[in-house]
């Protein structure tokens, strides 16, 4: 019983070092090291597109349920096929460069926005030993690589010499730095209760005897994984956060002058952002792969989808943020409450978690109170005219 | 005061009701509206409306239509052309020679339908017309347009009731009229415009 749970907990693992072990009977080491990477690449390159392709299907199911239709459900049974049919249709399209358009910037924008997406699934812990590369700095390497994707954007809205694409760049500039800043400070607790920078130590803090001993049960871990998840939503620029391609006001955004693949590859980049920043607030907050019973890469996956399907019930749910409110979101509201969230957490680790629980929650509900009352908005008393009743 | 926050609670509870009682509820109670087309249909209401047919009473011989060509003449878009056929001794016969309706010029509005004197032209329920071929084959001709009134009344009950109706009681009016003057009713009076909606 044991074994049958561990053999199917560690079923990737054990199916990669069979391979490797098969090679190393034939081949020189050197090889197999390469071979070792080969198949780590492989299967997150495959991955990011499957993963992708099938958020399209899912986000468009679940949209339609909202509004209460069927979504896509022609193209083989529940629709599962249309993914396919629209990556066919995608790839036959005319591709379409602006004759003003700066060429080589406006071909390598699309290409520069997939690479960090997928870069930054190399330190997601999809599970046990499940971790393409355990880097000792995964949480900085994320921050890092994540934070390039405003570059591409900015290189596609700049390159394509249209006054839309141009607006949802600088749109897309400011709203991604501001959450940039939130966010990270958000994971610090994480960090500082983890002691490691590593994806896969953090997770490891959350187990427990249960594997259950998760952030989020703690009113630090609360708050921050909400701040995390709310930037998380913004810096892949899902709505309500998608001014940069509010499609009301300027067109489709940075990717106005985009068509067929290449405009394919930046939808790609958004949805793989969405899925790994999900597992990134999944990793940090709730436990990662840490659960009872169930194998740990069920566990990831299953916490990051539901992520990633309240990510789509916020887009069936909220309309578009105004822009200075959405700066004044991150800037006024949210940074202030993640400096005091660092705090508590301190708080918590020097004081016994029986006192910590009451004087976080006070401490919370004070802070809360006055950030909103000092967010609030000034609307002027209605005007009353004499002479016009 | 309300708690800071309440509002996007209530709005996510709302469309997650959405999410969940489309799974179970029927269209009119917050379930799914969508009608999955070709397999299924909503029903047409009897005055929804699309191209004009010919309606004949028995047999395709005994045609309503006299050729009269109001309907020639008030169609906004002139889709619809007449030729009288002629008798032997060159007199006008009260039939079409040629009745033919380009569907691809169509534009549905139902005028023919309200100013035909005759009861013989009205709007049917298809609307799946499409043609392979290019714009030639729209134009229906008066064998492609005529429909049986049995056709009519399955469509269009109500109006097909009244419409009988009245054509009946003309009919008898007629029959009792014949014994006095049987050739004054050449001229006889249309009835009033139909359509009671």
């Amino acid at each position: 019983m044991q074994n049958l749970e561990l053999s199917v907990n560690m079923i990737f693992v054990t199916a990669k070092d069979w391979i490797l072990a098969l090679l190393g009977h034939f081949l020189p080491a050197w090889i197999v090291v390469l071979a070792s990477i080969l198949i780590s690449g492989v299967a997150i390159l495959c991955l990011g597109p499957v993963i992708m392709m099938y958020l399209t299907l899912l986000e468009r199911k679940v949209i339609g349920r909202i509004q209460n239709r069927y979504g896509p459900n022609r193209v083989g049974i529940w629709g599962l096929l249309q993914p396919i049919a629209d990556g066919i249709k995608m790839f036959t399209k005319e591709d379409i460069v602006p004759a003003n358009a700066d060429k080589l910037i406006h071909l390598l924008a699309p290409i520069m926005t997939v690479v960090p997406a997928l870069m930054i699934f190399v330190v997601v812990p999809f599970g046990k030993q499940m971790t393409a590369v355990d880097l000792n700095i995964g949480f900085l390497y994320f921050i890092a690589v994540s934070s390039i994707t405003i570059l591409p954007i900015f290189m596609a809205s700049w390159s394509s010499r249209n006054k839309y694409s141009l607006l949802g760049g600088m749109r897309t500039a400011a709203q991604l730095i501001s959450y940039e800043v939130p966010m990270t400070l958000a994971a610090v607790p994480a960090i500082m209760m983890s002691q490691s920078l590593s994806t896969n130590a953090i997770v490891l803090t959350q187990a427990g005897s249960l594997g259950l001993n998760w952030f989020i049960f703690t009113p630090w871990g609360i708050v921050g994984f909400i701040i995390f998840f709310l930037c998380a939503t913004a810096e892949c620029n899902r709505p309500p956060f998608d001014l940069p391609e509010a499609e009301s006001e300027l067109v489709a955004g940075f990717h106005t002058e985009y068509s067929g693949m290449k405009f394919a590859l930046f939808y790609m980049a958004e949805y793989m952002n969405a899925f790994t920043l999900c597992g990134i607030a999944a990793t940090l907050f709730l436990g990662g792969w840490q659960g009872p019973i169930l194998p740990s890469w069920i566990w990831f996956f299953g916490k990051t989808l539901a992520l990633v399907c309240i990510m789509i019930w916020f887009r069936g749910t909220f309309p578009r943020f105004r822009v200075d409110h959405l700066m004044a979101f991150a800037w006024k509201f949210l940074l202030p409450l993640t400096l005091v969230n660092i705090l508590l957490t301190a708080l918590w680790h020097f004081v016994s978690p029986l006192a910590a629980w009451p004087v976080s929650v006070l401490v919370l509900a004070v802070v809360l109170y006055t950030l909103v009352k000092l967010n609030r908005v000034f609307v002027p008393e209605k005007r009353s005219y004499v002479f016009a009743d | 005061m309300t708690l800071f926050g309440a509002g996007v609670f209530k709005g996510m509870m709302v469309t997650l009701k959405n999410f969940l009682t489309s799974y179970f509820r029927d269209r009119d109670n917050g379930g799914i509206f969508t009608v999955q087309y070709p397999e299924e249909r909503e029903k047409a209401i009897e005055n929804f409306r699309n191209f004009p047919f010919l309606v004949y009473d028995g047999s395709f011989s005994k045609l309503r239509c006299v050729a009269c060509g109001i309907c020639e003449r008030e169609c906004p878009p002139k889709c619809i052309h007449i030729e009288m056929e002629l008798d032997v001794t060159g007199k006008p016969a009260r039939k079409p020679a040629v009745f033919d309706i380009d569907y691809a010029l169509c534009m549905n509005c139902g005028i023919c339908e309200e100013v035909c004197p005759f009861d013989s032209i009205y709007m049917d329920h298809t609307f799946e017309v499409t043609s392979m071929t290019g714009r030639r084959s729209l134009i229906r001709e008066k064998k492609a347009l005529a429909r049986s009134n049995e056709y009519f009344q399955k469509i269009r009950p109500a109006i097909a009731a009244t419409v009988d109706q009245k054509r009946k009681a003309a009919e008898d009016k007629k029959k009792a009229a014949t014994p006095q003057s049987a050739g004054g009713q050449a001229s006889q009076t249309p009835p009033p415009a139909q359509e009671t909606k």
